[in-house]
């Protein structure tokens, strides 16, 4: 039986367990055993996109060793894959670990990356038809260099119409410490995002990120808007099951 | 010090946000040379070609360049072109002078120069005594409302064509109030048109300057920069020292590439290539041709292997057309010569980058700018380790600057994130207060506050997935 290892991220771990949990049964419905090793915490990359570096690499490196058999690695995010598969070897660039941090970066995957070129997936949708939009999260496409994987296991679901968002590939305003280190403008971004996420007349707005979604969701609940996100893990599972 | 400016950028581009015209004008215009430029490029493997070999000429002309800027000199000196080398913004603007006044010069007509604008030229002239005359269209429209450009190749795009017509009425002589673009244009031709007769020099900047034959290119698109250069009897041509290449085949994939990507235009209207002052045997031209060239700090960002990419720019501003920032606040707001993500990343090696912390903290890493450079300046990565030097003196760094953006607190404040992130049972126990305390905190909390000016709070879950799956149990190693 294949084996993984799965990541949840912090975001996925305090703000959306349920799409961590999906991720999982994900996994496990397409015949692979997953590994949810104890003691995960962050990936390191607020303190590593701020400059911190020694203090992003000590978490970093409780991490790594978190992950010690030549298995893939899986995570629900585009951008914490992204930190760990492009940005660990620069951060441990000349460290006496970096071999073992490179061979780690080596094994990572986000999860559609993983459903879709690994595995394979075929899905089916028992879900009633839906009207849905895709943010497609920087890090993800432009850091980790997603090429449609999310869309592609979207467009498996027969009742699912995917409605263009205006902008796609524009920030959403997240940024992590730039939501608060910046917050006017960040807020401005957001507004904006909502705003082109509201003009599609999709119900839900989807996306493989945890720190857009939470920015999103909480821009269009400020505005009342019946617009709702989530995590394409869980939207994926809950559409294959019958409730 | 780092303080005040950290929230400068912040507090001016607040005040941007709040202008609804402002943030108009930028987002139509952006998002029209944003098409633009797409339309240039149908087919991404192509452009991927394009990059590729741009960003190959632009690194091997810097990898040697102390030896081309000395066959530049030499090459320009047999043209004719009388070379000046200043090290700082100071010896640039004495040295120009010094040639203005040696010819009893009085007025200079010039064309567009970002590097002049650098060196705060206009000014310093004014000074001095000689009037300074902008005859690019963008730059004559803020230069007669006291602006700076707003942009590095639009430098007017913060207006839009009814503020133009207003400004115009109002501070050209015996103009009449109209709101047709021809007519606009037409108006400021003939201001500028009697200015160009009437100059003792003329000025302009280089795009690119070719080391085997002394040529300096010029690219733009109003026949304002031939004129600069022709008609005046001494031409000044200021270039910063970085935009040598080495010979005229490095120029053609790279001026493909700068019009499509600023523009999205496939050629621009006039490529100016200058060799000389005028020859015994011509009718025009000037009679003297000089090139001053800029060091501001370059050669220290050339020191460094890394942030030595800042320095591969050909100017052609893509990456803040693409950019969700420089889109909603506009140039003005980042208080610099250079706005946008290049500006975050060049302003700071030039002025320090402690005293710009601000700006290298402006960005939400969405690597936009990164995406669209032509010449593959990985901007976002530059940005990461700016805010590295800002806040840590690494002996073997030569960054202007390093260390001095340094906080107290939040050196405390990531010590803290680290001690606890890097211990699973203090990380455990935190996030038990979260599943279970942090609905309850208060929305003016710290960076609460912050986050939900614009967002509600955001609550963590009951059950972390951590502890569920401890739960759960069988899917441990």
């Amino acid at each position: 039986m294949r084996e993984v290892y799965f990541y949840g991220t912090c975001l996925v771990d305090l703000f959306f367990p349920d799409a961590g949990m999906a991720g999982i049964q994900l996994l496990r419905e397409a015949g692979v055993k997953v590994i949810f090793p104890d003691g995960q915490t962050c990936c390191g990359q607020p303190a590593f996109n701020c400059g911190y570096w020694e203090e992003a690499r000590d978490v970093a490196r409780a991490q790594v060793a978190l992950f010690p058999r030549d298995l893939p690695v899986i995570l629900p995010s585009g951008s914490c894959a992204g930190m760990m598969k492009n940005h660990y070897p620069e951060l441990f660039h000349g460290q006496p670990d970096e071999a073992q941090v490179r061979a780690f970066s080596g094994r990572v995957y986000e999860l559609t990356q993983f459903l879709v070129d690994v595995l394979q997936v075929r899905l089916e949708d028992l879900g009633e038809p839906v009207k849905v939009t895709w943010h497609s999260s920087c890090h993800a496409v432009r850091d980790l260099g997603l090429k449609g994987q999310p869309q592609a296991l979207l467009g498996q679901l027969a009742h699912v119409e995917l409605a263009p968002l205006a902008r796609e590939h524009e920030c959403c305003g997240f940024g992590g410490t730039f939501s608060v280190r910046q917050p006017e403008i960040s807020g401005a971004m957001s507004c904006d995002k909502a705003a082109d996420a509201e003009a599609t007349g999709a119900s839900v707005l989807l996306s493989t990120d945890g720190g857009c979604l939470l920015n999103v969701n909480g821009t269009l609940e400020a505005k009342r808007s019946p617009l709702r996100v989530q995590h394409i893990a869980e939207f994926l599972w809950e559409r294959t099951h019958a409730r | 010090m780092h303080a005040e400016r950290e929230i400068l950028f912040r507090e001016s581009a607040a005040a941007a946000l709040l202008d609804p015209q402002l943030r108009a004008n930028f987002r139509r215009a952006m998002d029209g040379l944003i098409s633009k430029r797409q339309a240039q490029f149908p087919d991404p493997r192509d452009l991927q070609e394009l990059r590729d070999l741009s960003t190959a000429i632009r690194s091997r002309s810097l990898l040697r360049l102390p030896e081309l800027l000395e066959q530049l000199e030499a090459s320009c000196t047999k043209n004719g072109i009388q070379v000046h080398w200043a090290e700082t913004c100071e010896q640039a603007n004495a040295l120009i002078l010094d040639l203005l006044r040696a010819r009893g010069a009085k007025t200079l007509v010039k064309g567009k120069s970002m590097v002049s604008e650098e060196m705060h030229l206009n000014a310093f002239l004014e000074a001095n005594g000689v009037e300074a005359i902008e005859s690019d269209l963008g730059e004559y429209i803020i230069q007669l409302d006291g602006e700076t450009p707003s942009h590095i190749i639009m430098p007017a795009i913060h207006k839009n064509k009814d503020q133009i017509a207003r400004q115009f009425s109002q501070k050209i002589k015996d103009a009449k109030y109209t709101e047709d673009v021809d007519e606009l244009t037409a108006m400021a031709r003939k201001v500028l048109r009697q200015k160009f007769l009437e100059a003792d020099a003329g000025l302009s900047g280089v795009n690119f300057a070719v080391a085997e034959t002394g040529t300096l290119c010029l690219v733009e698109n109003e026949g304002n920069g031939r004129m600069s250069t022709h008609v005046p009897p001494l031409h000044i041509a200021v270039m910063g020292l970085e935009k040598v290449v080495a010979d005229l085949e490095s120029v053609a994939p790279l001026y493909a590439i700068l019009t499509r990507s600023a523009t999205g235009q496939a050629v621009s209207t006039y490529f100016n290539l200058i060799t000389g002052p005028r020859g015994a045997d011509e009718k025009d031209g000037p009679q003297e041709v000089h090139l001053v060239i800029l060091d501001n700090g370059r050669s220290r960002i050339y020191a460094d292997p890394e942030l030595r990419a800042t320095l591969r720019c050909i100017r052609c501003g893509a990456c803040m057309n693409h950019c969700p920032v420089y889109t909603r606040v506009g140039g003005h707001a980042y208080e610099a010569v250079y706005p946008g993500p290049i500006g975050k990343i060049l302003t700071p090696q030039m002025e320090g980058v402690g005293v710009r912390h601000d700006l290298v903290h402006g960005s939400s890493l969405c690597g936009a700018c990164g995406e669209v450079c032509p010449v593959e300046i990985p901007i976002p990565e530059i940005l990461v380790r700016l805010r590295r030097e800002a806040t840590h003196s690494d002996p073997g760094s030569s960054v202007a600057g390093k260390g001095t953006g340094r906080l107290a607190s939040e050196d405390w404040t990531w010590r803290l994130w680290a001690a606890v992130l890097k211990r699973p049972t203090l990380y455990r126990l935190a996030t038990w207060f979260a599943t279970r305390l942090g609905g309850t905190l208060p929305a003016g909390a710290p960076l609460l506050r912050d986050w939900t000016r614009t967002r509600t709070k955001p609550v963590p879950a009951r059950r972390s997935l951590s502890e569920r799956m401890r739960a759960e149990g069988g899917s441990h190693d």
